[in-house]
């Protein structure tokens, strides 16, 4: 009996979270301009997904992955390249380690004047986050490859770049993915913010944004909403794909 | 190579063995390990250390805790370098034989992204032969082990038996001349243990491969042994090399043998002398 309840666990968070949202707005305990009712939310996203919130969607997809992508081509072979000779990776280490705490929002200004107030900055912006999150994940999981199964190898009669890419490459993919994917956390958050400030005309953040200027609140939330159905996709896409592709990840 | 080979090249390339420690009637060496040192530090684990490894036998180290088993085998099978001295097979350097090495820790030592069949013919892609002769060749030694395990699952969904049992069967599959062996059994449960002394047993009567093996277990270490190789604390010296000579295979029966049993004795007080000597 228990166990039967066990799935449906995660359902009471978010019943919860819809009846308190519903009293709120009911008993008129918030002004209900700046909260609308779930219904009201819930019209504006629906009918927003078949019109421009849809549209606003698909470009911070396109964006974000985009980013995600171009800093996956970049990031992986150089962590690689990195984690594969430590003496390499200690003496960038510092300067990974600075621009990976830089704020990446703190870099908009300089990539506008490189690159304009196109698409190009804000996934440029986005790729150079996530390029830093990836590759000190990727030059980890190389660096941390198991000894023994690196010994194993050498006595099989394996030469250095045998080892690098039969045994170093699938040693890191775990801790490749956990790159991976919080670069993709990382690039839509660049996105979305870049999306609301730099000159843009669509995109999620822009869609909040507008919505927030013109003061139509459902359309807000629907948008806001839109977004962290976005980002926990993603991450659970990026989940999936890790299950299947890196099976013996935690075994 | 033919016998004829091995035999001129001992001759010409052999190691003066005046110093060799030849106790009792020992077969031809294979190895032979002459001025052995290492240190780690300044701990000295061998100094000036000689040894001779008979052919076709199987040979257990056993000794303390860290006297430097592990790095003997380890520097043998040239995972770890030495200071000085030389180790010559047949006369041969390494580099010029086929070997294989079992590691105690199999979860680690497996690709646990291969296939249990992909595993056990790795090796045979290192020495570059053809896809399909390594299937072949896998499939034979499976075959002639008579190996009764799903090979296509992957490592972490076999018992820790079985991928030992792989670990063993990805060292043999190259047809090594000599195989190492770092407590291959200490991680599995005793039940496991006892199965697995068995499968070793076959495998070495079966293959006649040169096997040292390192165990921490006195019994086994004599039950399996032909020679049971016996070391002082660091640094370390041989503190005897006793020969085994009950007849294989050896069973649950041989353990209350007379002779075995003396033998085991025998081991233990130069053991324990070894031990209580500060
Ligand atoms: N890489 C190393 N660095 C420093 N000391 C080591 C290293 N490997 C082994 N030792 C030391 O050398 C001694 C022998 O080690 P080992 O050969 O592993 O012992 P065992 O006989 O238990 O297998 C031990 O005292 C150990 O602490
Ligand atoms: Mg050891």
């Amino acid at each position: 009996m228990k166990e039967k309840l066990e799935p449906f666990l995660p359902v009471i968070g978010v019943v919860g979270l819809f009846a308190v949202w519903f009293g709120a707005t009911s008993l008129k305990l918030v002004d209900p301009v700046l909260l609308p009712s779930p219904m009201e939310a819930g019209k504006a996203f629906y009918k927003g997904m078949y019109g421009v919130l849809g549209f606003d969607f698909v470009k911070t997809v396109y964006r974000t992955l985009m980013a995600t992508a171009i800093a996956a081509v970049i990031a992986i072979p150089l962590g690689i390249v990195l984690g594969a000779s430590e003496k390499l990776y200690r003496s960038l280490e510092f300067v990974i380690d600075f621009f990976r705490s830089t704020p990446a929002s703190a870099m908009f200004p300089l990539f506008l004047v490189l690159f304009g107030v196109g698409d190009e900055t804000k996934i440029s912006v986005a790729a150079f986050g996530a390029i830093l999150v990836i590759l000190f994940n990727v030059a980890y999981g190389v660096m941390n490859a198991r000894k023994t199964r690196l010994l194993a190898a050498k006595v099989m009669g394996a030469s250095r770049l045998r080892v690098l890419f039969d045994v170093m490459l699938f040693e890191s993919l775990p801790q490749t993915f956990v790159g991976l994917r919080n670069g993709v956390s990382l690039a839509l958050v660049i996105i979305v913010v870049a999306e609301m400030f730099i000159g843009s005309q669509d995109g999620l953040g822009h869609s909040v944004f507008e919505a927030q200027q013109m003061f139509e609140m459902p359309r807000m939330y629907a948008a806001i909403f839109a977004a962290g159905a976005l980002g926990y996709g993603l991450n659970l896409i990026f989940l999936t794909i890790e299950r299947r592709f890196v099976h013996w990840s935690g075994k | 190579m033919n016998a004829a080979q091995h035999a001129l090249r001992v001759e010409t390339a052999g190691v003066p063995s005046a110093n060799s420690l030849t106790v009792g009637a020992i077969k031809r060496p294979h190895v032979t390990v002459r001025g052995l040192s290492k240190k780690f530090g300044k701990t000295t684990i061998y100094d000036n250390f000689d040894l001779d490894i008979p052919r076709g036998e199987l040979i257990s180290v056993f000794g303390p805790n860290g006297c430097g088993k592990s790095t003997l085998i380890n520097m043998i099978a040239g995972l770890i370098p030495m200071d000085a001295g030389q180790i010559l097979f047949d006369g041969m350097q390494l580099a010029d034989i086929k070997f294989g090495y079992v590691f105690q820790n199999y979860r680690e030592a497996l690709f646990p992204w291969m296939r249990a069949f992909d595993n056990i013919a790795y090796p045979l892609k290192m020495m570059n032969v053809s896809p399909a002769e390594r299937k072949a060749r896998t499939e034979q030694l499976v075959a002639r082990l008579g190996v009764k395990i799903d090979l296509n699952l992957y490592p972490y969904q076999m018992s820790g038996g079985q991928q030992q049992l792989v670990s063993i069967m990805r060292a043999l599959v190259v047809e090594p001349e000599i195989l190492f062996l770092d407590e291959p059994f200490s991680a599995l449960d005793y039940e496991m243990t006892l199965f697995m002394r068995e499968q070793l047993q076959k495998l070495f009567m079966e293959s006649g491969t040169t096997m040292v093996l390192v165990s921490h277990d006195l019994e086994e270490a004599v039950y399996l042994a032909d020679h049971v190789l016996l070391l002082s604390r660091h640094p370390a010296r041989v503190a005897d090399f006793p020969a085994v000579t009950s007849p294989r295979p050896r069973t649950d029966a041989t353990l209350s043998d007379p002779e075995f049993v003396s033998t085991k004795a025998h081991c233990l007080e130069v053991f324990q002398r070894e031990v209580r000597r500060a």
